[in-house]
């Protein structure tokens, strides 16, 4: 259902930026149902193309290249700044620590919002308001403002220095947009296939998983990639939480190569790369599902 | 933990195996409140728990450094930051001013995309997944890669310059009067992808033959997209606006570690402004009552967001 959405209406001529000039609409009285001139997409296109990809390129660029040398293009390669990023600046480890976080709070904002979403979506109950109101407006309240009594927190419950206590702050401070998407996802799949498979003899959780999971993929695999990659970049929780450097993060890692005295800049375009690939990966993967997973009922007013 | 959940409360009737369990689709009154209980603990607890002791922590002296002035303070911290704080006031004219900036950039650029890649065209596809790909970096890898471009001795300028083009100037980080607009394009890179997604994510549901229809009687594109297209992404526009703005009011990863909110604390926002006064100074009192004023403004933000959402209909 959602995937007809996405291929739809593509073919609808839209005027990027500018207004059309007179000649193209002299054009358009004869033709009907026309295009857009070429040049109007191409144009802005390459130049933002330009924006996007040059930085990526000259990450790239120091990462590959020898230390010292002022070339355009990474030849001779040399993978030596990996090699020191990844061992002698513990990248290594920080990478799995980031990993683990990532796919914690992967599995546990996705499996908390599943539940509290099909609650939102299928039934009417006391709290469902005041529940729902309060989704709504800790959308509002920033992890970074909440740092000092979130630190507290987790000192009474001993977790500091531990990877738990950010893959606890990380859910928390997705859950509520979490929530919010996976109940519009559930509403969109008719109640009268769950009740259909009722009469079946199917339990509701059968049911559930039967009929609705498999309906829901393209939603779940945005609301799951988002966890991962949001936790994978999110930079505060780590560095207020994990004192330890065998504990720390990537972003925490690739800060402090930015905040050396005397920055190696190899090392850091190495550590930025090896910092981008999992997302990039990711990425690849979901990008076609982000925007169906959005459009089945994600932003709506 | 989901699975759990509805397995208890479906097994409510006695299990007989091959016998069909009709009663089971019927609603037990405590399925529901099963179901958001992890989410509604979990905010409990680490949300709505620290934002209490945030209210009563900003009515004390609590400065770990000095801890024989700790006590009820009562109002004494606001009275400091709305009288005698130029920092307080500064960081939040920065706020505003980095806010209002990135959004409307963010939201045209975000817009212009979004249009432009909803186009048919050869190479689409990998187009899209391009312009889209700095969505998914995070605010210290865009930091990483702004300093190479910016740094100069390693950026892009020394090599203009090189080629007799510009000078060799001095670090845009590093001057007061460039260093907004450096690290305002630097967040222009990451932000612009979030709204072309979600508005080209509302743009595919719009119907192709309203678009016919409006070229056979004679609009133009630019008023197709005035009386069609605008119209139907009003609410997901109002909606992103109001999210990114306070993911941007928000925005700490950045800044702390591309300016560290310098040069000269020109670039300290308020959230940025709290996080130093909590965890540099250690004084987590004074660093709760700023937070508390942050919650006053972004509590009349969210209220907004309500207002325009149309909160509490069933119609969803």
């Amino acid at each position: 259902m959602t995937a007809a959405i996405a291929e739809k209406g593509t073919s609808a001529p839209l005027a990027p930026d500018g207004p059309a000039t007179p000649p193209v609409r002299r054009r358009r009285r004869e033709r009907a149902f026309d295009e857009v001139p070429r040049w109007q997409i191409y144009l802005p296109l390459g130049l933002y193309l330009l924006f996007t990809l040059v930085p990526f390129y000259w990450m790239l660029l120091f990462a590959l290249r020898p230390a010292g040398s002022t070339s355009l293009v990474p030849w001779p390669m040399t993978f030596d700044h990996f090699d020191k990023v990844w061992n002698a600046r513990s990248f290594s480890v920080f990478f799995q620590n980031s990993a683990l976080v990532g796919v914690c709070t992967l599995i546990c904002t996705t499996l908390v919002a599943l539940a509290g979403g099909y609650a939102l979506a299928r039934f009417n109950f006391r709290l469902k308001q005041t529940f729902m109101l309060a989704l709504l407006c800790s959308q509002f309240i920033p992890g970074a403002l909440m740092l000092v009594p979130l630190f507290q927190i987790f000192k009474n419950l001993q977790m500091i220095n531990s990877l738990g206590s950010v893959v606890i702050a990380e859910t928390v401070f997705q859950l509520p947009l979490s929530v919010i998407l996976i109940s519009g996802f559930i509403r969109n799949v008719p109640y009268s296939l769950e009740e259909a498979a009722w009469v079946d003899g199917c339990s509701r959780f059968q049911a559930f998983r039967i009929v609705v999971l498999p309906m829901l993929r393209p939603g779940l695999i945005a609301v799951a990639s988002f966890a991962f990659v949001n936790s994978w970049n999110h930079f505060l929780f780590a560095l207020m939480f994990l004192m330890e450097q065998d504990k720390q993060t990537i972003p925490v890692g690739l800060s402090t190569l930015i905040g050396a005295d005397s920055v190696d800049f190899g090392a850091l375009a190495a550590g930025g790369v090896i910092s981008a690939v999992p997302v990039v990966i990711v990425f690849a993967f979901i990008q076609k599902w982000l925007i169906t997973g959005f459009s089945a009922g994600a932003v709506k007013g | 933990m989901a699975s759990a959940v509805a397995q208890k409360s479906s097994g409510a009737p006695p299990r007989a195996p091959g016998k069909p369990r009709r009663r089971t689709g019927a609603t037990p009154r405590r399925l529901p409140y099963l179901l958001i209980a992890p989410a509604g603990l979990l905010m409990l607890g680490f949300i709505a728990y620290p934002m209490l002791s945030v209210f009563y922590y900003s009515l004390q002296n609590y400065n770990a450094t000095k801890p024989w002035r700790n006590g009820f303070a009562g109002l004494d911290n606001f009275t400091k930051i709305f009288t005698d704080d130029p920092l307080f006031w500064d960081s939040l004219v920065f706020s505003g001013k980095w806010v209002v900036t990135e959004v409307s950039l963010q939201l045209a650029l975000g817009l212009g995309l979004a249009l432009i890649v909803n186009q048919t065209f050869v190479g689409r596809a990998i187009a899209r997944a391009l312009v889209f790909s700095p969505w998914a970096v995070s605010g210290v890898l865009t930091t990483t890669i702004w300093l190479l471009l910016y740094n100069p001795s390693t950026g892009v300028g020394r090599y203009l310059a090189d080629a007799g083009i510009g000078t060799y100037g001095s670090s845009v980080l590093s001057d007061t009067g460039t260093v907004f607009w450096a690290a305002v394009l630097a967040e222009l890179w990451r932000g612009v992808p979030f709204f072309a997604i979600l508005i080209l994510a509302d743009l595919q549901s719009i119907p192709g033959d309203l678009y016919e229809a409006a070229s056979v009687d004679g609009a133009n594109r630019f008023r197709q997209f005035v009386h069609i297209t605008l119209p139907h992404l009003k609410d997901a526009i109002i909606l992103s606006t109001l999210l990114r703005a306070v993911w941007e009011f928000n925005n700490v990863d950045l800044l702390l570690t591309l300016t560290e909110g310098g040069p000269a604390g020109v670039t300290t926002t308020l959230p940025l402004y709290v996080a130093v006064t909590g965890f540099e100074a250690h004084d987590f009192g004074y660093a709760t009552a700023l937070t508390t004023v942050a919650f006053v403004i972004l509590l009349f933000c969210s209220i907004l967001y309500l207002r325009l959402s149309k909160f509490g209909g069933d119609d969803k």
